[in-house]
Parts: C-alpha cells; sequence; structure tokens
C-alpha cells in the first residue's frame, strides 16, 4: 500500500485554505445584468410593456384612449381571456399546453343555461354542476396525459373538438338569448353586475378576474403544492426522483384549469349576457397568447401567472389603442403576432443566462 | 459482522429492452457501516441503487429492509421508509431555488390558522434550516440561498443535493458518486460528512470511481462487475491495485485472495 501514502499528501495544505467566498471580477456588460435581473423577475418585460404601451396609447389617442372609462373597458374586455389565461398558466407552468380551455368553457357555460333556462333548475345549482363539469373536463385531459401517457397537445387537441362538439349537440347549435336568461336565472349574469366611480366601469367579472389570479399566484408561491407544479414543469424526472407523484400533481393541475374554466364561463355569460354556442372560438389560441405575452416559458416550470395577466391587458391595451388611433383590425392582429415572437425570443434569452 | 445486514437484495434482475443491467445480483448493507460500490461504467452501479430507492422497477429478486421484503413503487415510497438517495443526475429542479429544492415534498407549513387553512409555506423556517445544513457542508461560498439551482456551479449543486439527502435520511443513505464534481476542498467536506452520519450510526452505500476515497471511508466494497457482485473485499486487506484488477476483470477474486 506504498502507493497510497503518497496520495494521502494532497490534502494537507487544505487547513491553511482561504474560506472566502469565490468572488470573480465584475464583468458583467450592462446588457448582462440586464439579462440576470430578467431572470430573476419574469415578469418585469410585461409590466414594462404594458406600462410604456398605456403612456404611448395615451398621447398617440389622447383622452379617448387615456380615460377612466376607456381603461376600465379594456379591463372588461380581457376578464374572459384573462381568466382562461389563468387556467391556460397552470398548464403551461407544468409543461403543457391546453388547447381545450374556451371548450370547457363554452360548454359550461351552455350546461348551466339550457339547466335553468330550460329546464328550470334553480341558477345556483346549475352554476356548481358547471363547475363541477369543469373539473371533471380538466380531469379527463389530466388522465389522458399521465395515464395514457399522450402528449398534452394531441390530448387537448383532440378534447377540444370532442367538447366542442357536445357544446353544438346540448344546445342545438341555437344561442340562449340574454332576455330569456333575465326571466329564468338572472343570477347566471351575476358578474355582469357594474360598479361605477366617477367614469370608471368595474364589472364584477373583472374583480372575479383579479381574485382568480390572486388565489392562483398564492397557490403558486406560497404553498407545496405550487412549488410542485413548478418542479414537476421544470424537471418531471427529476421531480420524480426527488419524490414529487408528478402523476397525481399533473392532473390536480388539469383538473383545477378545468375548474377556472368554467369559472370563466359563468363570468363569459355576465360578460356577453346571451350564451353562444359559437363564442370564444379563437378563446383557446387568445389565452395562449396572453400567457406568452406576459412572459411565461411554454417550455414550462418558469415565470410567473402575474405575467398572464399583464400579458392579456397588453392585448387589450393594444387592440384598444390602435382602434381609438384609427388603425384598421388588420393592423391589430399584425401588431399582436409581433408581440408574441418577440416575447417568445426575450424568454429563450433570459433563460441562456444560465448557460 | 455477526449482526443481521439492514438491506439485503437477492437474484436482482433488471432489463432495459435488451440490455440486461443487473442480471441476478446480491446486495448487502450492515448496520453502521459505509459499504463502497465500485465498477466499471455501465456495470450497473446506478441500476442497482435506484431498484433499491424505487427509481426503476425489478424484474425480478427480492430486496429487503430490516428483514422485510419491501417494493417500493416510487422514490416517494423509499423515503418515507428512511432511505435516502443522491442520485448520479442530482435529481434538482433548476429553476427553482435552493430552499425548495431542499424542501421539495416534505415542506415545512407555518404555525397557526395561515399555515392549518391555507396552507401557507415556513419560508423562514426552511431557510434558515437550508442554510444551517449547507454550512455543514462548508457550501456557505453560496452567496443567496433563494437563488436558483441553476446558476449554481455544479460541484454547488452536487453539494446541495448531498445536503438534502444529509439532512433527512434516517434508515440508509446512499450516494451515487456524490464528489464527482467537486474540488479537493469540497470532496473533503462530504467525506468528513460521511464519516459524521456514519458516527450517528447510519449506514452508508457509496458508490465512486474515486479509489483513494473509497479506501479511505469504506468499511467494506462491493465490486460491481456486469450487471453483479463480484466479491466483497477488505479495503484493509487489499490494494487499490486489486480492486481495480477486480473491477475490470484483469483478476478474478480467487487470484486477489491468492495475492
Ligand atoms: N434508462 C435506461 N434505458 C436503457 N438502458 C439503460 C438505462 N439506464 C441504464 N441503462 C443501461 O444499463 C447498464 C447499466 O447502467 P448503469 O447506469 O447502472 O451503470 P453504472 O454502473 O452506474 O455506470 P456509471 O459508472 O457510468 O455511472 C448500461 O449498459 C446502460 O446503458
Ligand atoms: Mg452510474
Amino acid at each position: 500500500m506504498t502507493q497510497d501514502s503518497a496520495s494521502q499528501d494532497y490534502e494537507s495544505s487544505l487547513a491553511r485554505s482561504d474560506n472566502n467566498v469565490a468572488s470573480f471580477a465584475r464583468t458583467h456588460t450592462p446588457i448582462q445584468t440586464i439579462q440576470h435581473v430578467l431572470h430573476g423577475n419574469p415578469t418585469l418585460v410585461p409590466v414594462i410593456v404594458l406600462l410604456v404601451s398605456i403612456a404611448v396609447f395615451g398621447l398617440v389617442a389622447g383622452d379617448r384612449f387615456f380615460s377612466a372609462f376607456n381603461l376600465t373597458l379594456i379591463m372588461q374586455q380581457v376578464s374572459i381571456i384573462g381568466i382562461l389565461a389563468a387556467a391556460q398558466t397552470l398548464i403551461i407552468l407544468s409543461a403543457g399546453i391546453d388547447l381545450s380551455v374556451a371548450a370547457i368553457m363554452v360548454l359550461m357555460a351552455v350546461i348551466a343555461g339550457k339547466l335553468s333556462v330550460d329546464l328550470g333548475i334553480p341558477a345556483p345549482i346549475s352554476v356548481l354542476i358547471a363547475l363541477a363539469g369543469g373539473a371533471a373536463a380538466g380531469l379527463m385531459n389530466g388522465l389522458l396525459v399521465t395515464k395514457a401517457k399522450l402528449p398534452p397537445f394531441i390530448t387537448t387537441l383532440g378534447t377540444w373538438s370532442i367538447f366542442y362538439a357536445l357544446n353544438l349537440w346540448l344546445s342545438g347549435a341555437q344561442s340562449i338569448r340574454s332576455s330569456d336568461i333575465d326571466t329564468a336565472a338572472p343570477f347566471l349574469k351575476f358578474f355582469g353586475n357594474v360598479i361605477e366611480v366617477g367614469g370608471a366601469r368595474i364589472t364584477f367579472g373583472v374583480i372575479l378576474m383579479v381574485l382568480v389570479f390572486v388565489v392562483l399566484w398564492y397557490m403558486l408561491n406560497k404553498t407545496a403544492w405550487g412549488r410542485h407544479v413548478y418542479a414537476v414543469g421544470d424537471d418531471k424526472e427529476a421531480a420524480e426522483l426527488a419524490g414529487i407523484r408528478t402523476d397525481r400533481m399533473l392532473i390536480s393541475v388539469y383538473a383545477l384549469a378545468g375548474l377556472v374554466c368554467a369559472i370563466a364561463a359563468w363570468a363569459s355569460i355576465g360578460r356577453v349576457g346571451s350564451i353562444s354556442p359559437q363564442a370564444f372560438y379563437e378563446g383557446n389560441l387568445q389565452s395562449i397568447t396572453a400567457v406568452v405575452i406576459g412572459g411565461i416559458s411554454l417550455f414550462g416550470g418558469r415565470g410567473s401567472i402575474l405575467g398572464a395577466l399583464f400579458g392579456a391587458l397588453i392585448v387589450g391595451v393594444f387592440q384598444s389603442g390602435l382602434r381609438l388611433a384609427g388603425v384598421d383590425v388588420l393592423w391589430q392582429v399584425f401588431a399582436i403576432g409581433w408581440l408574441i415572437i418577440i416575447a417568445v425570443a426575450i424568454d429563450q434569452w433570459i433563460r441562456k443566462v444560465s448557460a | 459482522m455477526t449482526q443481521d445486514p439492514i438491506l439485503t437484495g437477492r437474484g436482482l434482475v433488471k432489463h432495459y429492452g435488451r440490455v440486461t443491467a443487473l442480471d441476478n445480483c446480491d446486495f448487502d448493507l450492515y448496520p453502521g457501516e459505509v459499504l463502497a460500490v465500485i465498477g466499471d461504467n455501465g456495470a450497473g452501479k446506478s441500476s442497482l441503487i435506484k431498484a433499491i430507492s424505487g427509481a426503476v422497477q425489478l424484474d425480478a429478486g427480492e430486496i429487503r429492509l430490516e428483514g422485510k421484503p419491501i417494493q417500493f413503487k416510487s422514490p416517494l415510497e423509499a423515503r418515507d421508509a428512511g432511505i435516502e438517495t443522491v442520485y448520479q443526475t442530482l435529481a434538482l429542479s433548476p429553476a427553482l431555488s435552493i430552499v425548495d429544492n431542499m424542501f421539495v415534498g416534505r415542506e415545512i407549513v407555518k404555525q397557526g390558522p395561515m399555515g392549518r387553512y391555507l396552507r401557507m409555506l415556513d419560508h423562514k423556517k426552511m431557510e434558515a434550516m437550508a442554510r444551517e445544513k449547507l454550512s455543514d457542508l462548508g457550501l456557505m461560498t453560496i452567496q443567496n440561498i433563494n437563488q436558483a439551482v441553476e446558476t449554481l456551479s455544479g460541484g454547488q449543486r452536487q453539494g446541495v443535493a448531498v445536503a438534502r439527502a444529509a439532512a433527512f435520511g434516517s434508515k440508509v443513505i446512499i450516494m451515487d458518486e456524490p464528489t464527482a464534481a467537486l474540488g479537493v476542498k469540497e470532496s473533503r467536506r462530504v467525506l468528513d460528512l460521511i464519516a459524521d452520519v456514519k458516527a450517528r450510526g447510519m449506514p452508508i452505500v457509496l458508490i465512486s470511481h474515486n479509489m483513494p476515497h473509497v479506501f479511505e471511508v469504506a468499511d467494506r466494497i462491493h465490486v460491481h462487475r456486469l450487471g453483479k457482485r463480484l466479491c466483497v473485499i477488505d479495503p484493509k486487506a487489499h490494494s487499490m491495485n486489486d480492486a481495480v484488477a477486480l473491477m475490470t476483470g484483469a483478476k478474478t477474486p480467487d487470484e486477489a485472495e491468492a495475492a
């Protein structure tokens, strides 16, 4: 064992070793510093974009844009897509995607409407059934993704069609008229109630949207469940080895997202007035747009749910601002397209921070 | 070793498709000992410990913990049974903070109504505990305990994974190459930590390619070759050369005994 003793010695100088923290000369360029700050605060970009766009449209379109009435109108306009974006965020944080959110919402609105308007079931009970239905629809997505091991994109592409077809069948492709809801079940329109302060018109639906975001933000950031959503979305295999029951976790995420879609359904009746089976056909993609513009990574595990709220508001501000500035609708669509691409490019750039 | 083993494996078999990773492998760990597992790349060392920790499911064979047959379906079940593992891949979530990673799956909830009804996490307490565990490992070169794991160096990440296992293990701690990415100083801390854990009476399984480390801390050395246990040698009676010769197939166990 003579060769061992020779190799024993390399540690003897450790006792005198320097215990200082490894500190490197600060060679960060300003750009790198920005990159680091954004890495730590992924919501900063959407907040800045939102504030700048409000300021710019305020200058361009003047008081018509920058009035309490118009700003609160924007909030009303984004409230439904905003709630759907909250549901979408849950799924995307878990490294999935849900193409069926709007389909679940419309189906549940139709179910609640049919139950109360056609069958005379008390509105609160219809609402509860719709909420349970939303959770069940989400559960179905979750089981297909985890137990049948299908990719979320394909799963929800399929359930989107399935829920949409069910919705057309149940509704007979007919809208439920606003006046019928008023007589049979005004409770369904609860979230259409308005609080007016000066020129500002805050609907209960807007308050609901903010509440949904606050509650989900709390769950994602202050509870173990939320940390696990991030862990699973970040690296599912590592999360499993670290002791998370990843399948159960994902199922709960999809079911909760379905429930949130059903909450959006209730709010949508108040916002739209009638219940149309054809409404919100682009809602799935609009919710993804809000999430992406909100700085939440499509690869999962990164971003704050508040980003999705800002993302939805940015879209609303652009649409309103461009319209009031007299720009053709097609250029609104054009602008949103660029916003999506820029947002994803920024996300990719921020993620390089650790490389 | 007159005691009964705390952990045994008999006839363990694991196939990945056509690859045989474990071929009728046996395994014994005695109370209070440090058992090193050595073997070539691809010999099946990681597969062996993954089978024990519930990360992979065996095709055949029986594992017993304290004499009772166990069949962990997930790493969580092994963890609940007191077996804590540092995986070769570390099993950390890059985007989560050091604290979040250390407490993942066993977060501490606040006392009082906020914790009871709203499940609010006690971040302060977890931070303090994490800081303590990391200082034990001399890993306070980490500036901010809330920084994302992906912003740490490879060695620092390994330190976090080791600290997590050492902090929570209660019956057995398994470490799959815990010093592979560590510097001289940090490796020394991990070896000292292994000695500490052993002093607490807890047995450790250490997989390592580093022969000086193995010969320093191990009570017995399990030589793994071609998916099974070739032999168990006593580090005091054998040289590192013998160990390397055995694990590479240059010598048979009989020749090693004769030498
Ligand atoms: N998930 C997997 N799928 C397919 N084959 C695998 C898988 N994991 C391991 N193997 C194969 O099983 C065999 C044993 O691998 P294992 O990781 O247990 O080796 P090891 O002894 O830990 O090696 P190393 O020293 O390189 O870590 C190898 O041939 C490997 O290719
Ligand atoms: Mg290995």
